[in-house]
């Protein structure tokens, strides 16, 4: 038998019914819900009279509508009010766990269900969200869905699926300083495109991946979606095992060993075959920021602001055009040195706690740029007090910077938290998209370090120089 | 589920790569609003200008495109935020049919479940539906049945997509429904599962 690939192991361990054509009934083993699509899915399962299946294996917490103003409650922001108590009661009907305010376990659920221990090597897990695929990260088959498939998934604990096409990445070599797991994802979605992983699940491999933490790999694989790729994923290995042991709903003494000896078969067989392969020099990796309005308008900081007319491709020529419009750049100059009105340190990408520390590497002994806002909006309940309790919050208060409590916030703008029309912001976030940090927002993605540096000068900075 | 199964119109040429789903519709409007309230805000951000107005230089505001029911889109539409909202937002505007060379995959699926057709033609056929189109008083036809798309010039474009998607579509069938009749494999699955993986079915034991 040709050797397989880990997706390929966990897809195979998953299927419960052929449906021919490379598609399959596939078991879903967790479902992690938010106030945006999970009360509304699960109102859906109620209408059509059905219940939920597994309700055992389904995690809810309040993110996208909730403020993150500190002291803040469900009512804070109005319009989420209503979605956050429909989740919560919706919950506590069918006998899903819910994590509210101000509990450990709430918080952003990429960023809840990993440190939670709730997501596992090999498991499949869906959420009513793109960035679902930031869970790979573990060693997951993790992918978002829309509400139909999120329904689907409660009433049955399975979803139709197609088999993906396979593409493996590879990052050999080790990053440079002031580069991480953002720079090297926003590099490969700027040289392959955004529509690049359409149709393939991504496998993350090489040996900057394997010197990645926990952390750093969730990171890799959050913005896989930016690449076009609904699932992204890493192989389980010790650092993965470590990450897991004692997390709450990770299995524990005789079961965690029992379950650690079936992850160690997961990885990719040497001879396993790719439908694409791509390799990524790290060391030749810059720290990377976007310029324009797609994921794939990303460039080295020392780089210059490309000339869309010189696109091949007249659909790509257009949206870059509309791009450079919408952002107010011009073509030809260097990003470098371009002057900012906000920063956000947050969203599933980079809200945890490796991100704060290393953003506050860079603000400690700093003050935030005059004219400038910035924003640090840790991903969880947990994140923000195990910073509280190493100090970061004091490093980034006594900055300048505000210090929140967690949520979406400004990512994803569902809770009325906005960077203002034409304001310019670089955002430690996985979209750049028109509107997407509010209506005429102008969002330029950067890692946490390059978010700091940018806060500290006003400027888009390369922050080797610092 | 609404079936589909032949369709002719008006087709609006939208020919621009990586229309996200955060541009189809804001995530603001998928609060406290159903589906069918969706449809107002379809392309907000370029439907509207910021003193509220519409702009008139947007395709979906000019007259012949207006109630098109067919879009003609560039690579990678539909990419971004998985919110379903974006169907809806399309689906309740009067659109049931996207052509585009590629689209993002998970809104790709959504379609499927609201009785929207996305049909993958290659980019050098797009735009030239979107030339033929672009004077908005031709018509373009797509058979599902026949997996073909007529250009308003007569030219027959065939496109592919998957028997299993293109039979649910033609009967509009309800894949919970569907899938609910296999609840004997599922429960034979988890049963199985149990004794293989004891770790996925006790969180935290």
């Amino acid at each position: 038998m040709p050797g397989r690939t880990l997706f390929d192991k966990i897809w195979d361990t998953h299927v419960v019914a052929d449906l021919g054509e490379g598609w399959a009934l596939l078991h879903i083993d967790r479902h992690l819900l938010h106030d945006l699509s999970g009360g509304r899915a699960l109102n859906d399962i109620a209408r059509r009279g059905l219940p939920v299946r597994n309700p055992e294996l389904a995690f809810a917490t309040p993110d996208h509508a909730v403020s993150s103003a500190p002291g803040r409650t469900a009512a804070s922001f109005k319009p989420g009010e209503a979605l956050h108590n429909e989740l919560q009661r919706r919950s506590a009907e069918t006998g899903i766990t819910f994590f509210d305010l101000g509990q450990d376990g709430q918080g952003i659920v990429h960023v809840m269900g990993p440190e939670l221990g709730i997501v596992l090597p090999g498991v499949t897990l869906i959420c009513g969200d793109s960035h679902t695929c930031t869970n790979g990260g573990l060693g997951a088959l993790a992918f978002g869905v829309g509400s139909s498939e999120l329904t689907h998934a409660l009433a049955t604990q399975t979803l139709r699926q197609r088999r993906p096409k396979r593409m493996r990445v590879r990052f050999e070599g080790a990053c440079g300083p002031g580069v991480g797991p953002k720079d090297l994802i926003l590099h490969l979605i700027g040289k392959l495109g955004a529509n690049a992983g359409t149709g393939y699940a991504v496998e993350y491999a090489g040996s900057a991946v394997r010197a990645l933490s926990i952390e750093g790999r969730l990171t890799l694989c959050n913005l896989s979606i930016e690449l076009g790729a609904k699932m992204g994923l890493i192989a389980p290995d010790d650092t993965t095992y470590e990450y897991l042991a004692g997390r709450r709903y990770a299995p524990k003494g005789a079961a965690f060993d029992r379950a650690v000896e079936a992850w160690r078969g997961l990885p990719t067989d040497p001879d396993a075959v790719f439908d694409r392969e791509e390799r990524v020099d790290a060391a030749a990796v810059a720290p990377t920021v976007t310029w324009g309005t797609s994921p794939e308008h990303a460039i080295a900081v020392d780089g210059i602001i490309p000339d869309p007319a010189d696109a091949a491709d007249p659909e790509r020529r257009a949206a870059g055009l509309a791009a450079l419009r919408y952002m107010g750049l011009e073509p030809g100059r260097p990003i470098a040195g371009t002057p900012i009105d906000w920063v956000f340190n947050g969203s599933c990408t980079n809200s945890r706690l490796s991100d704060l520390r290393d953003a506050a590497g860079v603000v400690r002994g700093r003050r935030v740029a005059e004219g400038v806002t910035a924003w640090v909006v840790p991903g969880s309940e947990r994140v923000r007090r195990d910073a509280e309790a190493e100090g970061l919050d004091r490093v980034f208060r006594d900055a300048g910077f505000a210090w929140r409590e967690a949520g979406c916030s400004m990512c994803v703008a569902a809770n009325g938290e906005r960077v203002p029309p034409g304001a310019r912001s670089v955002s430690t976030s996985n979209r750049n998209f028109v509107g997407r940090q509010g209506p005429g927002a102008r969002t330029h993605l950067a890692s946490p370090m390059m978010a700091a540096a940018a806060a500290v000068t006003g400027t888009i900075t390369d922050v080797r120089r610092l | 589920m609404d079936s589909f199964t032949v369709l002719a119109g008006v087709a609006a040429p939208l020919m621009r790569a990586n229309i996200d789903t955060d541009t189809i519709i804001r995530i603001e409007r998928m609060t406290g609003t159903t589906p069918e309230q969706m449809a107002p805000w379809a392309f907000e951000s370029l439907r509207f200008q910021a003193d509220g107005a519409e702009d008139p230089g947007f395709v979906l505001n000019q007259a012949p495109f207006r109630e098109a029911p067919i879009l003609l889109a560039g690579d990678n539409f539909g990419c971004g935020s998985s919110r379903e909202g974006a169907v809806w937002a399309l689906k309740y505007s009067g659109m049931r049919c996207v052509i585009a060379p590629s689209f993002g995959d998970i809104f790709y699926g959504s379609c499927f479940q609201n009785g929207l057709l996305p049909v993958v033609l290659p980019a050098a056929q797009v735009e030239r539906l979107a030339e033929q189109c672009a004077g908005g008083n031709a018509r373009v036809t797509v058979d599902l049945r026949q997996q073909v798309v007529v250009s308003p010039h007569g030219e027959r474009m065939p496109f592919a997509i998957e028997a299993i998607r293109r039979e649910a579509l033609l009967e509009g069938l309800d894949d919970i429904g569907l899938t609910l009749k296999q609840d004997e494999a599922i429960a034979a699955f988890q049963a199985r599962d149990r004794v293989a993986r004891p770790w996925v079915w006790q969180p935290g034991q």
